[in-house]
């Protein structure tokens, strides 16, 4: 039952993630990655972590594809308008493309993914509490460092998208 | 044994969702009763008794109604987007407890359809989700009023959502479970010598009255409509729909209305917890369906009170919604963290002097 659908879903996410690339229309590549995302989350979930599940669910679904689905809108691309790119730059973008596919073939190649112990294996890990506590009393230091970070991005943001001195609204 | 689990379990499920889309439906009804009323009107009075019949026979007149679908538009996402709109509505529901438990064969049996610890975060990603009907509606009906009532709903969601989740994270501080049967359990503990009156509204006030004003905004309703302004987009995203695909619509927003009416009167007002509840010695069982039958009472008020807030207020500027939702509700609510967790820490370990 729970490999069915694993397979289920295994299939689910690589039909979305090739539909992302495949589409034509850029609207269609971000409701199908919506869709690689949605599969993830029930990964997640057959994986008993409920919690990384969910803030898959809220964070990436709720908002970020959100606002990739809200700047595509507003460009409002379209097949017809979209300029052909030069043949050189086609031929880099494969070339780039394969030697990236190479490297993590190579990487992945002889990788030890680490089996489990099915005797003393904690199947309540993922829960919500043991998360917490792992964040913070084992890992507290990369956890803090990791929201200076986050602030420093939003001070960017807010920096890069005020208005300066005289500047008029450009829309 | 098992089988009285899954059959109570079965009929729970398919109660929680008939009520929601016959609450949904009558709100309609309701709303129009309401309105009626304020602007001393005498509202819908012509099918059935006083009118009773009125969602039928809107739902008939929809259905037969021509589904015209516009010639630019694209027909696979212009059909998606109600039908999301729709489908996500109705599956928040799916973890609101909508009563204590029940008591068979010596055996608890939750009146929920299914339980998980992270309810709360469940409910929060399905409402998250809900945007996105409204976003393809919008953007597939190829017209620049529908686009611009699609883009005003998306920022619109996002921006309130920040001061929702942060207003849920000062009542998680207090009740420090995700699940939203253990926050409903928390609250029938006794406050002031009355058993059932824990209630949160009691320790999150501000917490509460933020989370109400971005539930309004959530659910695009007045004063937060701007994605159906008509004044200034004809109709907003749903311009060109007409027949079931506008009705879905229509329909998706109150049962939207329901789900917000209930996860505030769980996380705030006790869910199906009531004043002197253990102290009145009746069976557990008659104790749980009047625990019911009181949380649906506390979400109509709550459906009312939408409703009421609709046909009083005007609706805001786009920009004053946008100074609101970050200047003010963003700020407040993270003071309101701040401060609920100052005190629960002092509380615990004293002061640090």
């Amino acid at each position: 039952m729970t490999g069915n659908i694993f397979y289920f879903l295994a299939f689910l996410t690589l039909f979305a993630a090739i539909g992302v690339v495949a589409s034509k229309n850029p609207v269609y590549s971000v409701l199908f990655m919506i869709l690689t995302f949605f599969a993830l989350t029930g990964q997640y979930i057959l994986l008993n972590a409920q919690f990384v599940a969910a803030v898959n669910f809220i964070v990436y679904m709720g908002a970020i594809m959100v606002l990739f689905l809200f700047v595509i809108m507003f460009l409002n691309m379209r097949e017809d308008t979209e300029q052909h790119k030069p043949l050189m730059s086609k031929i880099a973008a494969a070339i780039s493309g394969g030697i990236l596919l190479v490297i993590m073939v190579a990487a992945l190649k002889d990788v030890d993914a680490g089996g489990y112990n099915a005797e003393n294996f904690n199947s309540q890990i993922g829960l919500v509490e043991h998360l917490g506590q792992v964040l913070f009393r084992d890992y507290l230091l990369p956890f803090e460092l990791a929201s200076v970070l986050f602030l420093a991005a939003m001070a960017g943001a807010v920096m890069l998208g005020k208005r300066e001195p005289g500047e008029q609204n450009r829309f | 044994m098992e089988s009285t689990e899954f059959l109570v379990r079965s009929a729970v499920i398919l109660a929680v969702f008939g009520i929601t889309l016959l609450i949904a439906t009558y709100s309609t009804y309701a709303e129009r009763k309401i309105a009626a009323f304020i602007q001393d009107r005498v509202g819908p009075n012509r099918a059935g008794p006083m009118g009773l019949l009125q969602p039928l026979a809107d739902a008939v007149k929809l259905f037969f109604k021509e589904e015209f679908v516009p010639a630019n538009a694209n027909k696979f996402l212009f059909i998606a987007g109600p039908s999301l709109a729709m489908l996500t509505a109705c599956m928040a529901s799916a973890v609101i407890p909508f009563g204590n438990t029940i008591l068979i064969d010596g055996q608890y049996i939750n009146v929920q359809a299914i339980e998980v610890n992270i309810g709360i975060l469940y409910i929060f990603g399905v409402v998250a989700l809900g945007v996105y009907g409204i976003m393809i509606g919008g953007w597939a009906s190829n017209n620049k009023f529908s686009l611009l009532g699609a883009i005003r709903a998306a920022s619109q969601n996002i921006s309130y959502e920040l001061a929702m989740g942060m207003s849920i994270i000062a009542l998680l501080l207090v009740s420090s479970s995700l699940s939203l049967r253990v926050i409903a359990q928390q609250q029938g503990e006794t406050l002031f010598g009355i058993s059932g009156m824990n209630w949160n509204i009691f320790y999150q006030p501000l917490g509460f009255l933020i989370f109400i004003i971005c539930a309004f905004a959530e659910t695009n309703r007045v004063p937060f409509d701007l994605p159906e302004c008509e004044t200034e987009l004809i109709g907003g995203y749903h311009t060109e729909y007409s027949s079931m695909g506008m009705g879905l619509y229509l329909f998706a927003e109150y049962v939207n209305i329901f789900v917000a009416s209930a996860v505030m009167a769980t996380l705030y007002f006790g869910g199906y917890n009531f004043p002197f509840m253990y102290d009145l010695g009746l069976p557990h069982n008659l104790v749980t369906l009047i625990g019911t039958g009181v949380l649906f009472i506390k979400i109509l008020m709550f459906i009312f009170f939408f409703m009421w807030v609709r046909w009083t207020l005007p609706r805001f500027r786009y920009d004053q919604l946008m100074n609101l939702g970050w200047k003010v509700l963003i700020p407040l609510s993270i003071a309101n963290v701040i401060i609920t967790a100052a005190v629960i820490l002092i509380s615990e370990q004293g002061l640090p002097w």
